[in-house]
């Protein structure tokens, strides 16, 4: 089967079987896509909350503001990677974009956690704040993933595991943008330890479960 | 599991290269083919990404143009994986197919031959896994006929070729549908392409890509892969 001839024939074999197809949309406009639909959650969760209890927070505490612009800027970067990375032929370092997003995200929480500050109509920590923030992250991570990986479907991604953790990370970074709407608490240690469990709980679950899914190309021969 | 990344030195003087692919710089992927001045490689991906294009459109005269065309590309970047003898004729044709299944996500606004290269990196480290796990199960012939000369010319031989036998009927009969209706009409049966295709309704394109598949995977189960 493997002889120069039976190129010539698996080709023209696959010549025979051609049907036009539709191209991939460009990442950015699926990105679009997905962003558009955590938009419209934001915007329910607005309708709900209002906006004036996150504006106060973060006027008492604007590390807050940076720390969920980070988070914003990290769903953004890790949901576009995602979709470049699946693409063959895109370079992997891709996956370093979300990377600056990250460091504003975990070092402004960070700095919040160091100053001790509480904002103004804030409480510490409770012990049943704890639990709410890892499932609310974790609760909006799961459909979002589901969407990410669903809008995935038609790509070829070669690095099933490395795109996987990027959905993984877009999924948690968008849920914890969203959580900034509704958080009643200032960035505290343990609050920020909360975070990052349910980020790289939310990640790992991706890379073991999205990376079987995403795995069709680079599996199958 | 997919992303492991090595460097390749040789390619080209200048860009490190990941091995899964999709660090192939453009240039660096057609200079694999031929030492082509670099004009002439950047145009043979042009006419390439022209013709994929094409292609996608349904063209089919453009589309066999181009993976002829894609051939010495991907023996090249098989070969530069350490990729070698027959194996890289495997690379190729699991190349093709791959090709085939995913030329909807080529952007025709990038580089072909990167996409290209992308592709076969990932089924020559399949190529060498796969060899690896032969390697580890199977018996050198050498060692085999050394061990086992007396056996062939026992009385049990009978036994062993209709244990053989039976082993391949039962590997038949588990292949998809497709693919073993391919066996059956054109292994077994030994019909033509033409009237195989009357006789099951199918393009003679599919069944041979059907019968192709159906080859590799009992290659693979006789073989003791999964």
């Amino acid at each position: 089967m493997s002889d120069p001839r039976s190129h010539h024939s698996l080709i023209a074999a696959l010549g025979a079987e051609l049907a036009p197809v539709r191209r991939l949309r460009p990442p950015w406009l699926r990105t679009l896509g997905w962003l558009a639909v955590v938009a419209l959650i934001a915007a329910g969760l607005l309708l709900h909350y209002g906006s004036a209890p996150m504006l106060q927070r973060w006027r008492g505490a604007p590390d807050l503001a940076w720390a969920g612009l980070g988070a914003v800027l990290t769903a953004v970067a890790a949901a576009w990677a995602a979709f470049a990375l699946a693409v063959p032929g895109r370079r992997a370092a891709l996956a370093w974009l979300p990377l600056p997003g990250v460091l504003l995200w975990l070092g402004a929480s960070g700095l919040g956690c160091l100053q001790g500050w509480i904002a103004p109509g804030d409480h510490a920590v409770g012990e049943h704040v704890i639990p709410d923030c890892l499932r609310f992250i974790v609760g909006f991570s799961v459909p979002l993933s589901v969407l990410l990986v669903w809008l995935l479907r038609r790509a070829a991604p070669l690095r099933p595991v490395l795109t996987a953790v990027l959905v993984g990370l877009a999924s948690a970074a968008a849920s914890a943008s969203l959580l900034e709407i509704c958080h009643n608490v200032d960035a505290t240690a343990t609050d920020l330890a909360v975070h990052v469990l349910a980020v790289g709980l939310v990640v790992a679950v991706n890379a073991a479960l999205g990376g079987r899914l995403l795995g069709g190309v680079a599996r199958k021969a | 599991m997919a992303h492991e990344e090595a460097t390749v030195p040789g390619l080209t003087a200048t860009a490190t290269m990941v091995l899964d692919g999709s660090l192939v710089p453009r240039e660096s992927a057609a200079r694999a083919v031929k030492a082509e001045p670099a004009h002439a490689s950047e145009s043979s991906d042009q006419r390439r990404v022209a013709w994929m294009a094409a292609a996608q459109a349904g063209d089919r005269r453009a589309y066999e143009r181009v993976l002829a065309d894609a051939i010495p590309l991907i023996r090249a970047v098989a070969r530069r994986q350490g990729v070698h003898g027959e194996l890289v004729e495997d690379v190729v044709q699991e190349t093709l197919i791959t090709m085939h299944r995913v030329r909807h996500t080529y952007d025709p606004a990038r580089s072909f031959d990167a996409w290209l290269a992308a592709l076969a990196s990932r089924r020559a480290i399949d190529a060498l896994r796969g060899a690896g796990r032969r390697d580890r199960r199977e018996i050198g012939d050498e060692k085999a006929l050394e061990r086992y000369a007396e056996v062939e010319l026992d009385a049990s031989s009978e036994t062993e070729r209709a244990q053989r036998a039976h082993r391949l009927h039962k590997a038949i009969e588990e292949l998809p549908p497709g693919q073993r209706e391919a066996v059956e009409q054109l292994g077994l049966k030994e019909r033509s392409l033409a009237e195989a295709a009357a006789h099951t309704g199918r393009s003679a394109g599919a069944l041979k890509v059907n019968l192709h598949r159906a080859l590799k995977a009992l290659r693979g189960r006789l073989h003791g892969e999964p």
